[in-house]
């Protein structure tokens, strides 16, 4: 155990992981809210061209991740608040966005392990300059749903007695689909596109079973994100051993795992105590 | 039970000046031209397609008239913010919905400002005062998409209430509701409004749940109206000439029952 928390490596992953876990998990407790999973999702497949196509330009993937999904975020959200709209468009979105990345893929020879990287994330060989640009663009998102807690849950609940007391309903969740693509680009850079929606919407759904209140539940998620993600790394990093030192089991198999593990001991939790 | 008040000018809460609303070439409403005193409660029926929604709209400044002018204690509606609560049509929370009612009515205190609201006793003493107000002191700490369609509809009018407005406007609370749910929404929402010196407007296109709390209704039909107190307007004479042919007017233990043909 003490050669774990010794390695700088896994120091640096135990900083960023916590950072954009916390972040999904705040950003997911309202996707959930507002039934914006699918685009959640769409926004950080798309995300995945983006990145490959910086990859392909030799720049980090992060601001082809970021640039992408936001990119496919304000398209998601020029269709309008309709459901059915919404979903229809983020569908077409997704498709074109994968057309262009699965070419991407095919033109990039330089690195072998470039598509891994974007699948995978890179938790265990973060740059150290690419952690300072995570906590800030963490602390900025988080900062932003802070100052959007308020009216985004009255927007979410109740949009036209909202509308009556003067939030800017359709402006706000235009704001919040941009934070939400910043975000999950973020999750995606450090944890994978894989498993960027697990962490997204997992711990956000536990807390929602778990959790009455919303405040209380948002922090909850968060804590619940957190929990997954350094068990998933831990673990990861015991997989070493197991496979005789050959090769250690990629993060986001035990993260995705432990999310899921969470949410289903959850339901299985409130299915008890609301009987 | 007219509009108490001050003796002389009692305070207009709602005046439309010729209003006029059209939706492309369609025309919804058509010189509307009328004025609600402070501490009125006034039933806003009519039809399908009367054009009630409509007006309320107008009254919260979602929509401007296409002609007329339309002013809210004076001002223009958008210079109302905090006078007006609203209760809108249709309330059917996810049943998973992570509030408690409590945190559902809080929204109404202080909901559209920015920032994560820290517990605070002003804000607690409004909710639960509300609260009581619509006999939902019990259901506080309960999750709010759990409960049933006339509760919510209370917590939806004491999230309308919470933070003291002036003037409440409800939209069809009636609607999805049997006699005996109607019948209390309507004198529950008469009782707080006298105790909270509010006016209201309320819609519905059934007059009979009303006609005993109303102190004037305001008769929509095709985009036209007609207001004073039930006698006054739902007669065979005035609603004639409002829907501009032959209308019954039929009187039954109690119950009116207008009959405007097609």
């Amino acid at each position: 155990m003490a050669e774990f928390f010794a390695s700088p490596n896994v120091q640096a992953a135990l900083v960023a992981s916590a950072i954009v876990a916390a972040l999904s998990a705040a950003i997911g407790y309202f996707v959930v809210l507002r039934g914006l999973s699918f685009a959640g999702h769409a926004v950080t497949d798309v995300g995945l061209t983006g990145g490959a196509g910086a990859m392909l330009l030799g720049l980090d993937p992060l601001f082809g991740l970021i640039a992408f999904s936001v990119g496919a975020a304000t398209a998601v959200g020029a269709f309008g608040p309709r459901a059915r709209e919404r979903d229809v468009a983020t569908g077409l979105v997704l498709a074109f966005a994968l057309g262009i990345g699965a070419v991407f893929l095919h033109l990039q020879t330089k690195f072998a392990n470039a598509q891994s990287t974007l699948l995978f994330g890179s938790i265990f060989d973060l740059d150290p300059a690419l952690l300072r640009v995570v906590a800030a663009v963490g602390v900025f998102a988080i900062a932003a749903i802070a100052a959007m807690y308020r009216p985004l849950l009255f927007a979410s609940v109740a949009p036209e007695v909202a509308r009556s007391a003067g939030v800017p309903v359709r402006a706000l969740g235009f704001a919040f689909l941009i934070v939400m693509a910043i975000g999950v680009a973020e999750t995606a850079q450090i944890v994978g596109v894989l498993i960027s929606t697990a962490l997204l919407v997992g711990p956000a759904e536990t807390a929602i079973a778990l959790v009455r209140d919303p405040l209380r539940g948002i922090v909850c998620a968060m804590a619940i994100g957190i929990g997954v993600t350094w068990l998933g790394i831990a673990l990861a990093f015991a997989s070493f051993d197991w496979s005789r030192g050959a090769q250690s089991w990629p993060v986001s198999f035990f993260v995705a795992l432990l999310a899921l593990a969470a949410y289903v001991a959850a339901r299985a939790y409130r299915r008890v105590r609301d009987a | 039970m007219t509009a108490p008040a001050s003796p002389g000018a009692a305070t207009v809460a709602v005046a439309f000046a010729n209003v006029g609303f059209r939706r492309g070439e369609r025309r919804i409403l058509s010189r509307l031209s009328f004025e609600i005193k402070a501490g009125e409660f006034v039933g806003i029926i009519g039809g399908n397609g009367a054009g009630k929604s409509t007006l309320l709209e107008l009254v919260l400044g979602f929509i401007a008239p296409t002609e007329g002018t339309v002013r809210v204690f004076g001002n223009s509606p958008h210079g109302t913010r905090g006078l007006i609560g609203y209760v809108p049509q249709r309330i059917e929370l996810d049943p998973d919905l992570p509030l408690r009612a409590r945190d559902f009515v809080a929204l109404g205190v202080d909901g559209a400002r920015f920032g994560v609201p820290f517990p605070n006793a002003v804000r607690r003493a409004l909710v639960d005062e509300a609260l009581g107000d619509v006999d939902a002191r019990a259901l506080a700490e309960r999750p709010v998409g759990r409960l049933s369609g006339g509760e919510q509809q209370r917590l939806a009018i004491a999230q309308a209430i919470v933070g003291r407005p002036k003037l409440l406007l409800l939209d069809e609370p009636l609607a999805s509701l049997d006699l005996g749910g109607a019948a209390e929404i309507v004198t529950l929402t008469a009782r707080v409004a006298r105790e909270r010196g509010m006016t209201v407007l309320l819609v519905s296109h059934d007059l009979n749940p009303l006609a005993h709390a109303m102190d004037r209704v305001l008769y929509l039909a095709d985009g036209r109206a007609a207001i004073g107190t039930v006698d006054e307007v739902v007669n065979e004479d005035t609603l004639s000439r409002l829907y501009d042919r032959p209308v019954d007017v039929l009187r039954v233990r109690g119950r009116i029952i207008v009959v405007a043909g097609d």
